[in-house]
């Protein structure tokens, strides 16, 4: 399977991501109390934590997706690959399309057939041309792994008639098919059952070949499973971000030997 | 906290600690046995080898149900690991101890004399690193796991000492082949239950500190 981005077939994009002293707001609360940390490009990180740690807020300032909820703010740096997407002048359409970003639960367009759930966000951006279309359809398709169950039928069946595995691998490839740099993933296999898990996590694994993935698990299996980099979050703080074996096998700080060892609190 | 885990990490702990008390028994009783010259004692080795390998099929399984039902981490995840290992190094020490009686019993068929080794000394040694490489091991203590790996060469200088001597007395008369050669598998055998004994003390140290020193990897 080709799970190259088209921006991979000509010079290589290098997109690191660099986070300086990101404090996210929801009205006065502050629920990052400052993070740095700096993503290699390339490769799955995986952010872990309890609930309400923040790795769903973090993550969601990486593509000024914080800022849509009502009162929301947000302070700091965050510089993915040459752009710094809280500079001026910085689009929030322009960062969400090169910081693609797949949910928790599967949220294809429920009307639209499979062909448009994944041509969605190009035809957004103007592109009308039908054969260019199809490519991207077929080689986003490709890259989800889905191409061969739904080749067929795409163009008649809507995206909700799908199962909940594949419905998340049409997100997958709606996100894939606007050519982002980023993929960030919030819980991406959580509602899944284990065999659809482990097709995305098959998936993820691939695409870091081409992509920087940042992905928020609750399940540490899963974390240690897909992910070369691990960040512990608590209550707000990055307490530790280390290679995911290290992590796992021999972590530095207490507070993540506990939490991974389930003797949290 | 998971109290279902946590009962079966102390349960394992609980079996591998019987299990090593069983191990040090049959050294005991391996000693004892080549002292005293006594069947008895050879009997004795024989039925705490099998109670061994009992022990030992039942830490395995524990060990995997943890595996498989827990997926334990970090710490638990290296004492597990610890465990089999260690289990492995034990059930080898009870072979060793047959070994050890088989010769015995060999010898008792043929009796030729003694033989110049100071056989009891070593096997207290061996037996005293298998015993503090599980001091070790219930207490988490890495320093006392050191101790036990500088102790090994203490080991190795007697076997060799037993192999100078044993292969002199071969040479002075052909009567004294056949237990001489008996002598120096007995000072193998001990040797090599002091490397399990080594073995242990490093598994602790990885347990304990989270990283690997075996084959100087440390230092690599």
């Amino acid at each position: 399977m080709d799970c190259r981005p088209r921006h991979a077939e000509g010079s290589r994009v290098k997109t690191e991501i660099h986070v300086r002293d990101l404090k996210a707001y929801f009205g006065t609360l502050e629920a990052l109390h400052g993070i740095n940390m700096d993503i290699d490009h390339g490769g799955v990180t995986a952010i872990i934590g309890p609930s309400g740690c923040g790795k769903s807020t973090f993550v969601r300032c990486l593509n000024r997706m914080h800022e849509t909820i009502p009162g929301a703010t947000v302070k700091g740096n965050v510089r993915v690959g040459d752009i710094d997407i809280y500079g001026n002048g910085t689009p929030a359409v322009e960062v969400r399309r090169r910081i693609g970003m797949v949910f928790q639960k599967p949220n294809p367009f429920p009307t639209m057939s499979i062909y448009d759930n994944v041509a969605a966000g190009l035809k957004l951006n103007g592109v009308r041309n039908r054969k260019r279309l199809d490519e991207v359809v077929e080689r986003s398709l490709k890259m989800a792994a889905l191409w061969d169950e739904v080749k067929d039928v795409m163009k008649k069946k809507s995206g909700a008639s799908l199962s909940g595995g594949q419905q998340q691998r049409v997100c997958i490839a709606r996100a894939l098919a606007v050519e982002p740099e980023v993929i960030l993933m919030d819980e991406p296999a959580s509602a899944l059952d284990p065999i659809s898990t482990s097709k995305i996590e098959e998936l993820i694994y691939q695409l870091k070949e081409n992509y920087t993935v940042v992905i928020v698990t609750h399940n540490m299996q899963q974390a240690a499973r897909v992910s070369s980099y691990t960040g512990f979050f608590l209550l707000g703080d990055l307490v530790e971000f280390d290679k995911t074996e290290k992590i796992f096998t021999n972590p530095s700080d207490k507070r993540t030997e506990d939490y991974i060892t389930g003797r949290f609190g | 906290m998971r109290t279902r885990f946590q009962e079966g990490l102390d349960e394992l702990k609980d079996k591998l600690l019987r299990m090593g008390g069983l191990a040090e028994r049959s050294v005991e009783q391996a000693i004892a046995a080549y002292r005293q010259h006594d069947a008895k004692f050879c009997e004795d080795v024989f039925q705490t080898e099998h109670a061994i390998n009992v022990a030992e099929r039942e830490i395995d399984e524990l060990a995997l149900d943890l595996l498989a039902m827990q997926q334990p981490m970090a710490s638990d995840l290296r004492f597990i690991l610890a465990v089999i290992k260690i289990n492995g190094d034990l059930e080898r020490v009870g072979d060793q101890a047959v070994n050890i009686v088989q010769r015995v019993l060999d010898e008792l068929e043929s009796p030729v004399g003694e033989m110049p080794a100071d056989i009891p000394r070593m096997g207290t040694l061996a037996a005293g690193m298998i015993r503090e490489a599980l001091e070790a091991f219930i207490h988490a203590d890495a320093d006392l796991a050191q101790r036990v790996l500088l102790r090994d060469n203490d080991v190795d200088r007697m076997k060799r000492e037993v192999e100078l001597a044993m292969v002199r007395q071969m040479q002075r008369a052909p009567e004294y082949i056949q237990p001489a050669l008996d002598t120096l598998l007995i000072a193998r055998n001990l040797e090599r239950m002091a490397d399990h004994a080594t073995n242990i003390a490093e598994d602790v140290i990885f347990w304990v500190r989270g990283f690997d020193i075996r084959h100087h990897a440390a230092e690599e």
